[in-house]
Order: C-alpha cells, then structure tokens, then sequence
C-alpha cells in the first residue's frame, strides 16, 4: 500500500516534470505589465494556431516584469514605463515598444452624455491635486461655457495597485501641471493628494468606484471606458483643440512621435502634438537580451512579435488598442532587433 | 509459585526459550519503530517551528534596509510617498488597528447576543438551523465578502447609512469630527462593518461552544433560586466562561487585524489619516495585497518591513490573549 503510494507519487512527480519540461520547449515565456495583457493574450491565442508555438504571459505588473527578465526567468520583460538608455545599457536589455493604448478620464455626472463636457491637463491635475473640489469650480465652468454643472463634491478615483495606467497618466499630468510635478510626480504608484481619493483596485476597481460615487472622477484604459459606456470628458490637447478619446486619436499621438530621438525607443508619447492627437497616449514596451543565454527562446519571442505586428492589427483594434504604425515596426526590425543575437 | 519450574519438560524450556528470543527480537524492532517514530514527529513539529523562524527571518533581512534607512520613526512617520522612496507605518498601523476595533465593538455584543439566544432562550427547535445559519457565515470566502462590500454594501451604505449617521452621531459635540466629510460608502467605518459580519461567526460559535458546557447544575440552581435569565447569564455562565469567551474574541481579532480581500476592496485604499470614519484609509494587509506587484527597493523593503509590523501586531495580541487567560485561570483556581 505505502510502496504503491510513494510509486504513484513518484510517477506523478515524474508526469509533471516531463510536462513542465515539454512547455518549456514549445512555449514563449514573458512576464510584466497588465497593460497590455489582454492584447498579448489574443495575439498569443492566434499565433498558437499558426505556429503551434505558445505564449506563457504572466501579467504581474511592470516592475515584475523587468525584476524578471533582470533574474533571466523570462525570454522577455513587458513594461509601461520605459527604462533609460543606460539602465539598457548596463543590463545589456534591447527595448522596443509593442502596442499602444489611450488612458481616459472618466466621470459619474448625470445629465450629460459621455463627451459633453471638456476640460484641460491644468484642470484636470487641480482636480487630481484637490486644489478644484466641486463640480461647479469657475475653472470648469469657463471649459463649458452654457453648460450647467452641479454643486457637487467631487470624488477622485485612482488606482491603488502599482500600474502601468497610473504611469501613464502621471506621465501626463507631470508633463502639464508644473505645481503637480512639484508635488506628487509620476510613477507607477504615487501619493495621491486630493483629500477625497479613493483607490481601487485594477481598472475595473477604478470603473467600479466611479460608476458607483457620483460626482467621482477617475481614469482608466480606453477599453474600459469603451466596455462599460462611462461618462467621459473631451480633452484639450497641445494644439488646443478639444478630441475625444478614440483609435483615431490615438494612432494621431502616435504618428507625432520621433521614435528614433530617444536611444532605446523610451519614448513618452502624452501631450504630443498634432492637431488630432489624444493627449494621454502611451505605448508598451517589450524587454529583450541583447546577448540571450538562450538564443533559440529569444527568436521564438522575436518571432511571435514579428507576426504579430504583421497581422495583429485587426485584433488591436478589436481590443481598443493601437497597433504600431508600419513605420516604426520597419524601424523596430531595422535598427533594435538586428541589435539581438540571432 | 515456587513448584512451577519442576513441571518444565526440557524442550517446553527451550520451546519457550525461542518464543523469549522471538518476542526479544521484535521488542527490538518494534524499540526501532518506536524511536524512528518519535524523531518523525520530532521532526514534523519542529518543521513548524522552523517554518515559523524561517519567515520571521526572511522578514527582518527584506525589511533591513527600510529599518536601517529609517530607524525607529518608520513605525510612527506618517507618509508614505513611493516617488520620493519617503515611507512611514503609522497610516497602514491606525486603519488596521481603527477597522479592526470598530469590528470588534460591533462584532462582539452582537455575537453575544446571538450566543446567548441560541443557549439560553432559542425553542429547541430552531437551535440547530441556526447554529448552522451562524457558522455558514464563517465559510463564505473573504473575497466574496469583499464583492458583496462594494458592490451591494457601499452603495447602500452611502445613500442612507451614512447620512443617517452624519444626522444624528454627526451632530453631537466631541464626536461629530468623526462622522463628518464626503459619503462615499467606503472608508475605514465600512471595512469594519464588514469586518464585523466577518469575525461574528467566529466569536459566536465559540461563545456558544463554550456557554453549552457550563454545568446544568449550576444554571439550574440558579432558575431554582428565581434568578431572571440575565442573571443567570451575568453571574453563573460569564464568571465560568470568561476565558472562553475572551479566547473567542482574540480569534475574531487575530482574524480582523490579518484579512485582506474583503478590506481591500472597502476601505478605499488612500494612503491618509482622516479624523472621520468616513475618510477611505489603508491597513497593512491593504497596502501590500495592493502595492507588491510594482514594488522594488526601498518600497518592496518598506513593505516588508509592513509585513513584519502585522506580524509583531498577532504576535502581542495572541500572547496578551494567552497571558490573559492564563493570569484568569490561576486566580479562578485560587477562588475555589
């Protein structure tokens, strides 16, 4: 009885082992931002079709994902927050951006329809810092002239997980707001100041807080605005003029960037100009080894996004995001991925 | 006695001889089993122990850096401002400790009251669905809780329970700071609501357990003599379950200081100190449940160094707990 047990165990001891063995062969290993996730999944899903090849994802958050890669447990590293030419340098890591996405702002006001209302980065980081704290503020009032806002407190939602959203959107506001920059920064994580914060947990933490507290401000990926129909403001974008939230909007952010300005493509891409680009744009970053210790693992990832850039536009799109334009995926071929061992 | 041997034929001698030598060599083996058997679970206890040292150790050389950077003053700094690598315990500290009391002042005359029904004054009938009603409670999962918090609970919470509280508790002197400020539904007064549903299972079925095993006698002398079933309950069944009943409560709040999930979702996740009950807030669980995913340095450090201040908190309340009991059973012994 006791021998067939240890058998038994030992036979599943050695089952799991050839398992995780097998997956290690055929499966792309990647960890880091959630960001991205859902679109990574959906490419992985389809590539798997075609190639037989897997991606195992783990959506741990940025910094985990460059932890990982600088431990070498993962082929790649996904980040939102880019890492500087000579952090790349030092470990010896080749950055590229992988997709891109918008981050909106979104309100729970009732009686206007999601867009009506406008506002600009300066507002918008007043109302962050708690310094704007009732809907009816003369500074709102002057973005939406006509408009009747109520006398109402407003409650700002953030996220209360480090996260690549909140890197982005700090990103943003510490571009726009001189007196935010001076008093929170930007991070992945960061103090929030305004007196009536409160943090949830995930976007959808942020979208459940917002749509529940009215007169709650928050901000959240493109897709859950999109998803859950929020309420959402128009914003004043460097040219001045008023956009919404949209691909559009955000392939025009895009299409601003100087890519090749930055050394290792750590680019950020809010309040960029263009008459019709979306203020708060960010991309994705992949991490690679310059000098993989595994060289066949590194083309496998090279690979998956090599066909995913190719043919992962539609899914982007479906999903709310932003496929890179053909320019600067030639350019990612070109110029970062001939930096790479083969 | 002393006529036995003469009855011993030789080969019942050396027949008996082998079945000594057999029963020896079994003895023995059997003395093997034994020890093997003893150092086995010597072993499996002390693997607890060790698990035990191993963690604390693991704690203390994560959180070093934050501690030596620090010093004493990161468990009373209140800040914590991850862009400027400035950390402080003091807020993660008060919201575990305020939900946690506020969950227990709650949690326990309700569990009380539930025990005390279900012993003394429940019809026979309906004590068992109850009972089981109570400690069903206990099994929901933390997370369900937490959802049911957010989704359901704060909403409610918000649209008539706390400006039902602002309009009466919020308009005395001393104490209308502490029900003042916006109502959104969550905050540190929600989560040890929360809390309280939480732990009443566990302090009532204790309670309940432990006021079950007072001797019938002593209850019924007591009816017997005219006593109400208040003073049963005050002078016969408290006195001689007080242990018992104060074990329950340091369970529910070894519980309440530790849970995550639920809290998480409730208390609103603000790394502030507000002086109303209403203002969202942050525990130690909270923060790190919350923060690890994107820590690193001196943040991951400081978050350690949280994770090593809940467990210095269970620490000294299961000891004050045990200290406690053990400090009532010494003078119950010399009473009687």
């Amino acid at each position: 009885m006791m021998q067939n047990t240890i058998r038994c165990l030992l036979a599943a001891l050695g089952l799991s082992l050839a398992l995780t063995n097998g997956a290690h062969a055929a499966d792309i290993t990647g960890a880091g931002a959630t960001f991205p996730f859902p679109i990574y999944a959906k490419w992985a899903e389809e590539y798997k079709k075609v190639s037989g090849n897997g991606l195992n994802y783990q959506s741990i958050g940025s910094s985990g994902g460059i932890r990982q890669i600088r431990a070498k447990t993962v082929t790649f590293g996904a980040t939102d927050a880019p890492l500087s030419a000579e952090e790349l340098q030092k470990d010896g890591l080749v950055q590229f951006p992988a997709i891109l996405g918008g981050v909106v702002p979104v309100i729970n006001l009732e009686g206007f329809t999601p867009g009506e209302l406008r506002i600009n980065g300066e507002v918008l980081a007043e109302i962050f810092m708690g310094t704007i704290t009732q809907w009816n503020d003369k500074k709102l009032e002057a973005l939406n002239p006509g408009k009747k806002l109520p006398n109402m407190a407003i409650t700002v939602a953030h996220r209360a997980d480090g996260s690549g959203t909140t890197f982005i959107f700090t990103d943003y506001l510490n571009e726009v707001s001189p007196a935010w920059a001076k008093a929170v920064g930007k991070g992945a994580a960061v103090k929030w100041p305004a007196a009536s914060s409160v943090g949830g947990k995930g976007n959808e933490g942020v979208a459940a807080n917002v749509m529940r507290v009215k007169g709650a401000i928050g901000y959240v990926e493109y897709a859950y605005a999109k998803k859950n129909k929020m309420g959402y403001l128009t914003m004043q974008n460097r040219d001045g003029k008023f956009v919404a939230p949209d691909d559009l909007t955000f392939a025009a952010a895009a299409a601003g960037a100087d890519w090749k300005s930055v050394p290792g493509m750590g680019l950020s891409l809010v309040n960029l100009k263009g008459a019709n680009a979306w203020p708060i744009t960010g991309a994705s970053f992949i991490l690679l080894y310059a000098q993989p210790a595994n060289v066949a693992d590194s083309n496998e990832a090279l690979k998956f996004f090599d066909w995913s850039f190719k043919n992962g536009k539609k899914m982007a799109e479906d999903l709310d995001y932003v496929a890179l334009p053909d320019a600067v995926t030639k350019y990612i071929r070109e110029s970062v991925w001939t930096q790479i061992k083969r | 006695m002393s006529a036995l041997p003469e009855f011993s034929t030789p080969s019942f001698a050396a027949s008996a001889q082998l079945a000594d030598a057999g029963r020896l060599r079994k003895a023995r083996i059997q003395n093997v089993q034994d020890f093997l058997f003893h150092k086995i679970t010597l072993l499996f206890a002390l693997s607890v122990l060790l698990t035990l040292i191993g963690i604390l150790a693991s704690l203390v050389i994560n959180a070093w850096p934050t501690l030596h950077r620090f010093g004493p003053a990161f468990f009373y700094t209140v800040e914590w401002d991850i862009i400027r690598g400035e950390f402080g315990a003091a807020i993660a500290i008060f919201g575990t400790l305020a939900s946690a009391s506020i969950a227990l002042a709650i949690a326990v005359p309700l569990s009380f009251g539930v025990a005390l029904f279900l012993t003394e004054t429940c019809p026979v009938w309906l004590r068992r669905p109850l009972g089981t009603a109570v400690e069903l409670l206990a099994a929901v999962p933390s997370i369900i809780y937490g959802m049911f918090g957010l989704f359901i609970f704060a909403p409610l919470f918000a649209e008539y329970g706390q400006p039902a509280l602002q309009s009466t508790l919020g308009q005395m002197p001393l104490i209308a700071p502490f029900f003042g400020g916006a109502m959104n539904g969550i905050g540190i007064l929600a989560a040890g609501l929360i809390l309280s549903i939480m732990i009443l299972p566990f302090i009532a079925s204790v309670m309940r357990d432990v006021f079950e095993i007072v001797p019938p006698i002593l209850r019924e002398s007591a009816y017997g003599l005219g006593c109400t079933t208040w003073e049963v309950m005050h002078n016969i069944v408290l006195p001689f379950t007080k242990t018992g009943v104060i074990g329950g409560i340091m369970l529910g709040l070894g519980r309440a200081l530790g849970e995550t999930m639920a809290v998480t979702f409730v208390i609103g996740n603000s790394q502030r100190i507000g002086m109303s009950l209403f203002s969202p807030g942050s525990s130690i669980a909270s923060t790190l449940a919350n923060e690890f995913g994107e820590a690193d340095g001196l943040h991951l450090s400081s978050l350690f160094a949280l994770g090593l201040m809940l467990f210095f908190i269970t620490f000294v309340v299961l000891a004050a707990a045990k200290l406690l009991l053990a400090r009532m059973e010494r003078s119950q012994g010399s009473k009687t």
